[in-house]
């Protein structure tokens, strides 16, 4: 754990990314108010959180069967946040295959500056026209590697240098499924280090599945990050993101500047976040289940939902689910699988 | 018997696929393969298959079309040229089967609207992509029924089995997929969804087709389109199987389905490789037949 002695990152500077109003939207079955966004983005705002992602929890393009409907459109959310903010950017996610260029463009219109170009973690080539017209754009452009625990330091690397090439400002390393453990990540980041050029940032984005959100992420800055994503109070998929309240004061401790006001971030985490929680977003059963079995931490709620429809136990359906590798945007995977089990368990399927 | 003499262009995935199901044709004849790097892997597979290469573009098969008698070209490149091959092999005469995302001419999904397009000659048919051919069929199954106000579909495609022309343009694959949904399915809005996925060994090809309809849907009814159809496709594509489904919730119906390949170039977890190359066959083989019927003749463009 010498990876955790604070006397080497202290004076560190380290950008935060809230995904409260993003990966925040799994957790509340994408039922988030344009009221609520407007509230816990101008409290961040205030709280002096440089970055704060706001969309659809599958990003641009995500309103769908596969993955629910908000009640409002991206640009509704956008355009009610982005004119508030006094020094917070807004960014937004897209997934190709899911989001597409249009929607980014509308998005930029609306007022969104910063983006996360996610693929798969082996999948980068996937991403070169949307990381091409975000930089046409004049946003800050992340390349958002999905799913990193399924692809080694060396694959990451290969991976990073292709959204590197396309013209992302920032590679991150994203553990979906809260699978990561420190020596992981310290590993990943290293890699990306050594093949990206210095100016190229690296960031990481962390699920608490295994409580290990916010060592992970020192651990990450240790080796060369400085952007971290987390959410405050931890509302996001699966056990949630790293809790970013909590992130900030081991930062403070460790001297790491975040440039955050750390009783702030707190207050919003307790006056407004937890009183949004449907449930109380930690790690139980089935969130554990997501972390020690890879599994992609959206896939949550889909599963509890499947299981209570077809009978079939929750954390049977994520630990088949991991064991048939199925990964980011397969949701459908899931009632599929659960249809399957059920089956060859005898369970009679309502319909 | 007589066959058509057909070119294909892009050496890639689905060109050499397509040398497969041509050879298998009985009416139709690969000739040509046109490429754009001599080193190719897919022109020397073309070359030990007998077929004659050119490493030069469409440019370097345009003096052999009509002493070679070419009838039929497929084009398995890339959205950004076909345009520009299109209207060079129309002008001298050659009927354009297109499996990139284009979109020029018509949309045909053999099993709904093939018959329409043999009665309405276009030289320029586009074949949409591998996950509308795969899902559109019961699109249209469910909305022949009653009305589709919405209709989605998420196609899960092996890694191994994407080649570089699609992931660099995944945009166009979801413009052409979400509209051909409205156009050829039948529903009023649609959306297409794709994921890559790099599992080992390679997953099989998943396509989950979810329609909202306006009315409670008639259970019974749909249900009987949907393995109807199932039936139709299977005629070229015999590897296209329900897996679950379909399930009734409120308006919506939702269907789990897989596309195993027969296995020619790719394994056969690639399906979505065979749909495609199947279906533009197919496709093929109904304009060859007119022709060899007499019944149409193919005619030079004028050139704009």
């Amino acid at each position: 754990m010498s990876l955790l002695n604070s006397s080497g990152l202290k004076g560190r500077k380290v950008i935060l990314h809230d995904m409260c109003l993003r990966d925040g939207m799994h957790a509340k079955r994408e039922q988030i108010s344009i009221e609520q966004m407007v509230k816990v983005a101008t409290a961040l705002d205030a709280a002096g959180v440089p970055y704060i992602q706001v969309t659809h929890g599958a990003g641009l393009g995500g309103n769908s069967l596969q993955h629910g409907f908000a009640p409002h459109s991206n640009e509704e959310y956008i355009s009610a946040v982005a004119p508030l903010m006094k020094q917070a950017k807004v960014s937004v996610l897209l997934i190709p295959g899911l989001g597409t260029m249009q929607e980014l463009q509308s998005a930029y219109d609306c007022g969104a500056r910063s983006v996360h170009i996610a693929t798969h973690c082996t999948e980068a080539d996937t991403s070169p026209q949307h990381i091409a017209f975000a930089r046409k754009l004049g946003m800050d452009v992340s390349g958002f590697l999905m799913m990193a625990h399924l692809n080694d330091a060396e694959g990451i690397a290969e991976q990073g240098r292709l959204m590197e090439s396309y013209g992302a400002h920032t590679v991150y390393v994203t553990d979906s499924a809260g699978y990561m453990l420190p020596e992981d990540v310290t590993e990943r980041i290293s890699a990306l280090r050594a093949v990206l050029r210095p100016e190229t940032e690296i960031g990481f984005h962390g699920h608490h599945n295994l409580g290990m959100g916010v060592a992970n992420s020192i651990a990450a800055i240790a080796a060369g990050a400085s952007r971290i994503d987390g959410s405050v109070a931890g509302l996001g998929a699966g056990a949630g993101n790293t809790p970013l309240e909590v992130f900030a004061a081991v930062c403070d401790r460790m001297g790491i500047e975040t440039g955050t006001d750390l009783f702030k971030l707190m207050d919003v985490a307790e006056d407004i976040i937890v009183p949004m929680m449907e449930h109380v977003v930690r790690v139980d059963r089935e969130s554990l289940t997501l972390g020690y079995a890879g599994v992609y931490s959206t896939f949550l709620l889909h599963a509890k939902k499947a299981s209570e429809q077809f009978g079939v136990p929750a954390r049977d359906i994520l630990v088949e689910l991991g064991r048939k590798k199925m990964i980011g945007g397969q949701e459908d995977m899931i009632k599929d699988t659960a249809l399957t089990m059920a089956r060859e368990r005898d369970i009679a399927i309502p319909c | 018997m007589k066959k058509i003499k057909c070119a294909l262009i892009g050496s890639g995935n689905i060109g050499t696929d397509l040398i497969y199901k041509i050879l298998r044709s009985p009416v139709l004849e690969p000739v040509w393969m046109v490429g754009i790097d001599p080193e190719s892997e897919g022109l020397l597979r073309a070359r030990e298959m007998g077929l004659k290469t050119t490493h030069e573009g469409v440019d370097g098969l345009l003096p052999h079309v009509q002493e070679d008698g070419i009838q039929i070209a497929f084009d398995a490149t890339s959205a950004y040229v076909h345009a520009e091959n299109s209207r060079k092999l129309n002008a001298l005469g050659v009927l354009m089967i297109d499996l990139t995302p284009a979109a020029v001419g018509p949309l045909c999904v053999p099993p709904v609207n093939l018959r329409e397009h043999a009665g309405n000659l276009a030289m320029n048919v586009n074949m949409i992509s591998c996950a509308g051919q795969a899902t559109i069929p019961l699109v249209n199954a469910v909305s022949r029924v009653q009305s589709v106000s919405y209709a989605e579909i998420v196609a899960s495609l092996a890694s191994k089995s994407i080649g570089p022309g699609t992931r660099a343009n995944l945009d166009e694959f979801t413009y052409t997929t979400s509209s051909a949904i409205e156009k050829v399915g039948g529903a009023r809005k649609g959306k297409a969804l794709a994921i890559i996925n790099p599992a080992e060994p390679p997953m099989m090809m998943r396509n989950t087709i979810y329609c909202l309809t306006d009315d409670e849907p008639d259970r019974e009814k749909i249900t009987a389109s949907i393995l109807e159809m199932i039936g139709e496709v299977q005629k070229y594509v015999p590897g296209y199987r329900l897996v679950n489904g379909p399930i009734y919730d409120g308006n919506q119906v939702s269907i789990f389905m897989e596309v195993a390949g027969l296995g020619d170039y790719l394994p056969t977890y690639a399906g979505n490789l065979d749909i495609m190359t199947a279906a533009a066959t197919r496709t093929a083989e109904m304009f060859a037949e007119e022709i060899l019927a007499g019944n149409i003749q193919l005619k030079a463009t004028e050139v704009a």
